[in-house]
C-alpha cells in the first residue's frame, strides 16, 4: 500500500470551515488526553483554557494584552510570506526592537509624551529593520538561503541583550540583569482603563489594516504578490523582484522590531532576557494558521491569548503544567496545516498491482 | 516475429535482442506515442532522432521503467519483459544515462559506483576500486576512482554514469542526449567511447539526439519520431541528413497560406544584434549577428537546442551577454536587464506560457503586471480601469475568460492570447515571439499567427522563434537559421524553401 496526494479539481464551499472544524475538534481531543496524562481533569481544563477567559473582564483584557505582540509577528511574518521571503527571523528582529525602544526609554527624559512615544516606536521599528537588512542583502545579492540566516540571527539578539543587561544597562538600584524602567514619557498610552491594554493594540491593529490595504489594493502588493507566487513570471514582466524582496524583508523586520517597542513602551516597561515569550516564532505559527491572510492573522493572535490566559488559569486551578497553552498551540498548528492539505489534494491508496496499470 | 514495417533486416548484431511492441501512451488528451514498435539489437548503435516533444524521451523513460505504457509490450528474445521501474530495467540490462546525472557530487567515484553495484550490507571499497580499475581499461573510459565528484568536469562525470551503468552489468544503454551538455573535444571523445562500447563489448545503445553529426558519424540504425509515430526505422548508411531533417520536421501541409509581405528594405533596422556571445555555462551562443526592420519578421529556425532558447532568454533579459551588442533604435544597451529591453521598446512572449504568468492570479492582474504603474491610483490599483482594459482586451483578442478568473484555469490557446493581448497592448517597437502556437489547437494557432502578421504590418519588429518550419516558412521575411550557438544563415523568403532551409539546419551546406 502507498499513499499518493492527487490534487482535487473543485472544493465545495463547506470543506474548508468542515476539515478546519474537524482540526479544532482533533486538537482539543488530542489536548485532553496530554492533560489526562499531566494529572489534570480535561473537561474543566478545556473550559478554563478556551472559555473562562472570555468570562470575566480581567481575563478577557488579559487575553488582549497576550495578543498584542503576536498581532505584530503575525503580520511581519504574513507579509514576507507572501513576497516569497521565508523570515523566520521575527524573534531577533523583535528584540533588536526592544533594544532600540530601551535605548531610547533610558534617554528621553522630560520630553513631551508624544515625542516620546514617537521616538521610542520609530527607534524600535528601525532596529528591526536593521536586524532584517543583513540577511536581505545576502539573499537578493548573493542567493543564501534567508530561513537560515534569519533564523541564525535569533540567539544573536538575545546574546546581545544579555550582554547589555549585565553590562552597561544592568539595573542601577538592585545590580539584577535587567534594565532600568524607561522614563514616564516614552511610556505606552493605556487605551482600556483600569486594565493594562496599551496603544500598542491599537497600532498593530493599524498596522494589520494597512498591510491588507496594501497586500490587496496597491499596486506595490499587486507586484509583491506576483513576486511571490511565481518570480520568474514576474522577472518576465519586467518587475524588479529583488527589490521587492528586499523592500519586503526590511517592511517585515520593522513591523516585528515595532511589536518589541510595543512590549518595552506598553507593559514591560524595562528590558529583561524573558522580554519575548518566543512572539517570533509564535507568529510564524499564527501568519500559517491564517494562511497568510491578515485579518486572519488578527484573529489568531487574539485566539492565541486567549489559550495563553487559559492555559495559566487552567495551571493554577488544575495544578497541570502552563506549558500545556503552548502544547496546543503547536497541535493547533498540525492538524489545521493538515486540513489545509487535505482541503487541496485527496490522498489515493494504491497497491502494487493497481499502481502498474496507472 | 513480425518485424516492423519498412525496418531492413541486416545487421552485423545479428538477431534483433529487444523489441518495443505497439507503445501508446497519452497524458490526459495529448497522445505522446502512438503505436510506436522500435528494434533494439546487440552491437548496434540505434540513433532516435526528432523535435522536442516528438515522443523520444516518453519512449525511453517506458523502456527504463520510468513510465508505464497505456498499452503495448516490451519483448525480449520472444518473452515479455515486466518493466515497471528502473530496477526491473536494470535486472533485464537495461543501463540509462539521463541529462541530469544522478551521482552524489560530495562523494568520490568509488562510493558512487559502490552505491549504485552494492547488493550487501558491507561494502568493501578497495574491491570496488579494482573492480572501476579493470572496467576502465575494459570499456576504455578512464576515470579517476579516488577523485570527489564535484571537482570532476561534466564529460568525466557523464563517463562515471556510463561506467556506473556498465558495472551494474547492463547490455543495453540508453544515452539521452549525451552531447548537449559537451564542448567540441569532449563530443569527439564520446563518439569514440560509444564507437569501442558497441563493436569491442558488444553493447547494444540507444542515442537520443538531434544533431546529424553526431548521428553521421556513430549510428547504424536510425529511428525518427515525430508527433509521437515512427516515420521512418532505416539503416544509418541507406539515409542522408538531408532527408532525416525533412522527416524530422514533416512534409509542409498543403494550403498553408503565405503572408502578404510588404517589403520596405529602405527602412534603417530597429533591432540589431552584433556578434551577441554568451559563455557556455549560460548556454553557449557565439557571433550572433542580426538586424531587423520596423514591420518585418525575422523568423529563427533551427532544429530545436541549437540555442534558439538562449537566444530567446537574451532578448528578454534573462540571461546576460558577454560579448558584442544589442542596439534598439540606434541606442546601443548598456545591459540586456529584463527593464532595459522593456524601456526600449522590447516585448516578449516566451516560449513555456505557463511560466510566462502568475497561475494564481485573476487573468486582469496578469494582463497588466508589466504596467502596474499605469493603474497605480494614488492609494488604491484603479481597479474599473484595470477590468475596463481587460475587458476590451478580450473582445479585442477574442479571449474566451472572465476577467477575475483565475490565469490558471484558462485553456492553452486562452493563455496564449492573454500573454499576446499583454505584448501588444504595449505597442512594442520589437517583439520577440517564441513558440508561439506549441500545443494549440489549428483554430488557436491561425488565430495566433493571423495576430503576429497584423502586428508587423503596423509596423512592430517581430523576430518569430519556432521549431514549426511551416509556421516560419509561412510568416517569415527573412529566415536566420541556428546551428550550435551561432547563426549559419540569413536566407530571403523569396530563396527560403524547405530544403534551403533544411540544409542549413542539418549544419551542412556552406
Amino acid at each position: 500500500m502507498k499513499a499518493r496526494f492527487v490534487l482535487r479539481a473543485s472544493t465545495p464551499w463547506w470543506r474548508g470551515p468542515l476539515l478546519i472544524a474537524a482540526a479544532a475538534l482533533l486538537t482539543i481531543l488530542i489536548s485532553a488526553i496530554m492533560i489526562r496524562w499531566a494529572g489534570g481533569a480535561p473537561i474543566p481544563a478545556v473550559r478554563y483554557m478556551f472559555i473562562s477567559p472570555l468570562q470575566s473582564r480581567f481575563g478577557f483584557t488579559e487575553s488582549l494584552l497576550s495578543a498584542t505582540p503576536l498581532v505584530f509577528t503575525g503580520a511581519a511574518v504574513a507579509i514576507a510570506f507572501r513576497a516569497g521571503y521565508w523570515n523566520i527571523g521575527a524573534e531577533g528582529q523583535l528584540l533588536a526592537g526592544t533594544i532600540g525602544a530601551t535605548w531610547v526609554g533610558l534617554h528621553a527624559e522630560s520630553l513631551p509624551r508624544i515625542v516620546g512615544v514617537t521616538l521610542i516606536l520609530l527607534a524600535g521599528m528601525l532596529f528591526g529593520a536593521l536586524w532584517a537588512l543583513t540577511p536581505a542583502l545576502l539573499r537578493t545579492r548573493l542567493g543564501i538561503d534567508e530561513v537560515v540566516t534569519t533564523l541564525l540571527l535569533n540567539p544573536v539578539a538575545l546574546l546581545i541583550i544579555t550582554g547589555l543587561l549585565n553590562g552597561p544597562w544592568r539595573n542601577s538600584e538592585s545590580g539584577f540583569p535587567d534594565s532600568d524602567v524607561i522614563a514616564d514619557s516614552t511610556k505606552l498610552w493605556i487605551i482600556w482603563p483600569n486594565t493594562r491594554v496599551h496603544f500598542g493594540l491599537a497600532l498593530g491593529i493599524v498596522i494589520i489594516g494597512l498591510c491588507w490595504w496594501f497586500v490587496g489594493k496597491m499596486s506595490g502588493g499587486l507586484k509583491l504578490r506576483a513576486v511571490g507566487l511565481a518570480p520568474n513570471a514576474a522577472r518576465i514582466a519586467g518587475l524588479p523582484v529583488e527589490r521587492t524582496l528586499l523592500t519586503t524583508a526590511l517592511v517585515s523586520g520593522g513591523i516585528a522590531g515595532l511589536g518589541g517597542a510595543s512590549e518595552i513602551a506598553g507593559v514591560a516597561h524595562q528590558l529583561t532576557t524573558g522580554i519575548s515569550n518566543n512572539f517570533g516564532y509564535t507568529g510564524v505559527i499564527v501568519a500559517t494558521l491564517a494562511a497568510l491572510s491578515f485579518i486572519g492573522a488578527l484573529l489568531v493572535a487574539l485566539m492565541f491569548g486567549v489559550i495563553t490566559v487559559g492555559s495559566f488559569s487552567a495551571s493554577r486551578a488544575l495544578e497541570i503544567p502552563s506549558q500545556i497553552g503552548q502544547l496546543v498551540q503547536a497541535v493547533l498548528l498540525i492538524t489545521v496545516v493538515s486540513a489545509l492539505v487535505i482541503q487541496k489534494y485527496r490522498i489515493v491508496w494504491t497497491t502494487k498491482k493497481s499502481e502498474g496499470r496507472k | 516475429m513480425n518485424s516492423v514495417e519498412g525496418v531492413a533486416i541486416a545487421s552485423r548484431g545479428g538477431a534483433p535482442s529487444i523489441f518495443l511492441r505497439n507503445i501508446t501512451k497519452a497524458f490526459g488528451e495529448t497522445i505522446a506515442l502512438s503505436d510506436v514498435s522500435l528494434d533494439l539489437r546487440a552491437g548496434e548503435v540505434h540513433a532516435l532522432l526528432g523535435e522536442n516533444g516528438a515522443g523520444k524521451t516518453t519512449l525511453m523513460k517506458i523502456l527504463y521503467g520510468l513510465s508505464q505504457p497505456d498499452s503495448g509490450q516490451i519483448e525480449a528474445d520472444g518473452v515479455v519483459l515486466k518493466i515497471e521501474s528502473p530496477r526491473d530495467a536494470r535486472a533485464a540490462g537495461i543501463g540509462m544515462v539521463t541529462q541530469h546525472f544522478s551521482l552524489v557530487k560530495n562523494m568520490t567515484v568509488i562510493e558512487n559506483i559502490a552505491l549504485a553495484s552494492a547488493k550487501t550490507f558491507a561494502i568493501d571499497l578497495a574491491k570496488v576500486r579494482a573492480e572501476i580499475v579493470a572496467a576502465s581499461a575494459r570499456f576504455g573510459l578512464d576515470v579517476p576512482p579516488d577523485a570527489v565528484i564535484a571537482s570532476l568536469p561534466i564529460a568525466l562525470q557523464q563517463r562515471v554514469e556510463i561506467l556506473k551503468a556498465l558495472m551494474s552489468g547492463c547490455s543495453y544503454l540508453i544515452l539521452d542526449e549525451p552531447t548537449a551538455v559537451l564542448g567540441p573535444n569532449d563530443i569527439d571523445s564520446l563518439l569514440e567511447v560509444i564507437r569501442r562500447l558497441r563493436s569491442d563489448a558488444g553493447i547494444g545503445i540507444v542515442l537520443i539526439s538531434h544533431k546529424m553529426a553526431e548521428i553521421e558519424k556513430v549510428a547504424d540504425r536510425v529511428s525518427v519520431l515525430r508527433r509521437g509515430q515512427v516515420v521512418s526505422s532505416s539503416l544509418a548508411n541507406g539515409i542522408t541528413s538531408k532527408e532525416l531533417v525533412t522527416l524530422m520536421v514533416g512534409e509542409q501541409q498543403s494550403g498553408a497560406e503565405q503572408r502578404q509581405r510588404s517589403a520596405s528594405p529602405s527602412q534603417s533596422p530597429i533591432l540589431v544584434l552584433e556578434s551577441v556571445g554568451v559563455s557556455r555555462e549560460a548556454g553557449g551562443l557565439s557571433d550572433i549577428s542580426f538586424t531587423v526592420r520596423p514591420g518585418e519578421i525575422l523568423g529563427i529556425a533551427g532544429v530545436s537546442g541549437n540555442g534558439q532558447t538562449e537566444l530567446v532568454n537574451v532578448l528578454s533579459g534573462t540571461t546576460q551577454i558577454d560579448s558584442g551588442t544589442i542596439t534598439v533604435e540606434g541606442h546601443q544597451l548598456g545591459s540586456n536587464t529584463p527593464q532595459s529591453l522593456m524601456r526600449a521598446g522590447v516585448g516578449i512572449l516566451g516560449e513555456d506560457r505557463h511560466a510566462s504568468a502568475v497561475h494564481a492570479l485573476q487573468v486582469v492582474e496578469n494582463l497588466i503586471l508589466d504596467c502596474v504603474e499605469k493603474f497605480a491610483g494614488k492609494f488604491q490599483l484603479r481597479r474599473k480601469e484595470m477590468l475596463n482594459h481587460c475587458e476590451s482586451a478580450i473582445t479585442q483578442f477574442e479571449i474566451k475568460a472572465n476577467p477575475k478568473q483565475a490565469f490558471g484555469t484558462l485553456s492553452g490557446g486562452n493563455m496564449q492570447k492573454v500573454l499576446l493581448a499583454r505584448l501588444f497592448s504595449r505597442k512594442p517597437k520589437v517583439a520577440i515571439i517564441s513558440q508561439p502556437t506549441r500545443g494549440l489547437d489549428v483554430m488557436a494557432t491561425n488565430y495566433v499567427r493571423s495576430l503576429i502578421a497584423q502586428a508587423s504590418k503596423q509596423g512592430t519588429a517581430v523576430v518569430l522563434v519556432s521549431e514549426d518550419l511551416d509556421e516560419i516558412l509561412e510568416l517569415a521575411d527573412r529566415v536566420a537559421v541556428m546551428y550550435r550557438g551561432s547563426v549559419v544563415g540569413i536566407v530571403d523568403h523569396t530563396a527560403a524553401s524547405r530544403e534551403s532551409i533544411g540544409e542549413l539546419m542539418a549544419g551542412i551546406a556552406k
